[in-house]
């Protein structure tokens, strides 16, 4: 006897968590992803269903932490993942390395200056009470004569830079 | 210290399920939504910046002396972020004012993160709330302990003093911590090794910030000069302290997951050399501040400011211990 049972009504397809996560963006600069950012370091399905997300936080203070959480839930409930955990990665710690090449592009596209590589540090850090050297090209106009307005600025992240040609102020993702 | 809930519309990520949407109509915060209540921030439930990571105590380490030793570098940083957050629109200027906010906010980073370790390393040392009370044990241990009971360094619970001053004594801190946490990197411990990793690079801007400042006001004018020689007064007897191994430090150091500060002192001291050095201004010669019945600051026992600086930043959270924010 040939028993012929109808298929599940088939639930609506979920995109993948990875995806759904990878297109949130950070509070802070909308323009990079929390992926191009380097925020976002993984994202796992339990056999249960529930997503597990895990985020380094940029800096040991960023205020956008809580924030970022909670987009994360956000995005992935309105894609129906209702179980999301997010959980956070101390270790290794965050570094603008991790900003990935389109991560650079959008900031670049936004007016913001890229950071060069981070600092590595073998034995102990050094004390510099010069002002850092960076060889910056001001993103509005192009010219490489900058001036270092202050090592801290709007965000934790960035430093605030003065173009001495078109004189525009600009932000410099700093180095860490 | 963390983002309390607000009640108010987007929601929190535990609440959004059974909220009423109806009620949310012409709050006065919906334009600020702009339309994607995905973007509000203020809908967090209690947040635990220690979420999923594994804070297991090593084997032969004292949970005890590893979660007192938690909130002597944890209550260092909260009060040096409490009183830099002071300068907040009260700097020279405003580049200086965002630099301290900066600085400040690091700072309360890292304090969060070692109170959480340091309460689950021990929960004994967190105060008891009343039943049902929202309040997380970082915010139990920031708001809700006692003058004595803090373990913070006496340097930075002093006043400000000028900004002068205040570069002096954030100079002398931030040699001090980032020579402490970068021996703390290697510690047996590995959420105590993954704040020091990460504290390390946001200090090393903050030494480099003070250490500029220090100099430039020693070469700038000779007010800021004859300010920053007196600021540097009052800040240096405060600093012998900063190298006095308290008995909780010894033990941590000798199970491998904290530091002597004894071991630090010259590294430090020759950084502060060089500093001053640079500046020609002269080591200033003044006797240390004594300590109280044998015991300083990482003991309980506290200068006079530091009453008036807790009653400050607890008066509200003491007021309401049952509070939802």
């Amino acid at each position: 006897m040939v028993s012929v049972v109808a298929a599940p009504a088939r639930p609506h397809a979920r995109p993948d968590p990875r995806a759904v996560a990878a297109r949130v963006v950070d509070p802070e600069m909308p323009m990079l992803t929390l992926e191009a950012l380097g925020v976002l370091r993984e994202v796992g399905v339990g056999a249960d269903g529930h997503v597990r997300v895990t985020i380094t936080p940029t800096y040991s203070g960023c205020p956008a932490m809580a924030t970022m959480r909670d987009d994360l839930v956000h995005a992935l409930r309105d894609e129906g993942y209702d179980d999301v955990v997010v959980q956070v990665r101390l270790e290794p710690a965050w570094s603008t390395d991790w900003i990935t090449p389109e991560g650079r592009r959008a900031l670049a596209d936004h007016g913001v200056s890229v950071p060069g590589p981070a600092p590595r540090h073998g034995g102990p850090v050094p004390l510099t009470l010069a002002p850092v050297r960076r060889a910056l090209v001001c993103p509005r106009c192009g010219a490489s004569d900058t001036r270092l307005v202050s090592e801290f600025g709007p965000t934790a992240c960035k430093a605030v830079y003065r173009c001495a040609d078109c004189l525009e102020p600009f932000e410099h993702v700093k180095e860490i | 210290m963390t983002d309390h809930d607000t009640p108010t519309p987007g929601a929190s990520s535990s609440a959004s399920t059974s909220h009423d949407h109806d009620a949310d109509h012409g709050s006065v915060y919906d334009g600020l939504l702009g339309g994607d209540d995905s973007r509000w921030a203020f809908g967090t439930d209690f947040e635990d910046p220690l979420a999923g990571v594994d804070t297991t105590i090593p084997d032969g380490v004292d949970a005890a002396a590893l979660a007192s030793y938690c909130l002597m570098l944890g209550d260092d940083a909260l009060v040096a972020s409490h009183r830099l957050s002071q300068w907040a629109s009260n700097a020279p200027d405003l580049e200086d004012d965002i630099a301290l906010a900066n600085v400040a906010l690091d700072l309360l980073g890292q304090a969060r993160l070692l109170l959480t370790r340091g309460a689950a390393a021990d929960a004994r040392l967190v105060p008891r709330l009343p039943e049902g009370s929202p309040v997380p044990p970082e915010d139990a241990l920031a708001f809700f302990r006692d003058e004595s009971a803090f373990r913070n360094v006496r340097l930075v619970e002093a006043e400000n003093g000028d900004f002068a001053e205040t570069v002096a004594r954030l100079l002398v801190f931030s040699t001090y911590r980032l020579a402490l946490l970068q021996r703390l990197a290697g510690s047996r411990d590995g959420v105590l090794s993954a704040i020091a990793v990460k504290g390390v690079k946001e200090v090393t801007y903050h030494r480099d910030y003070a250490g500029r400042w220090f100099l430039t006001l020693a070469r700038g004018t000779a007010e800021s000069r004859r300010r920053l020689v007196a600021g540097l007064d009052r800040v240096w007897p405060l600093r012998a302290e900063l190298f006095r191994t308290h008995a909780v430090e010894r033990t941590v150091a000798e199970q491998g997951v904290g530091v002597d500060p004894a071991d630090v002192a010259d590294e430090v001291d020759v950084l502060l050399e060089q500093v001053l050095s640079v500046s020609g201004i002269d080591r200033p010669e003044v006797p240390p501040t004594g300590t109280v019945g044998g015991g300083a600051g990482r003991d309980g026992r506290h200068t006079e400011a530091m009453g008036r600086l807790l009653a400050e930043m607890q008066v509200v959270a003491r007021a309401h211990p049952s509070g939802r924010w």
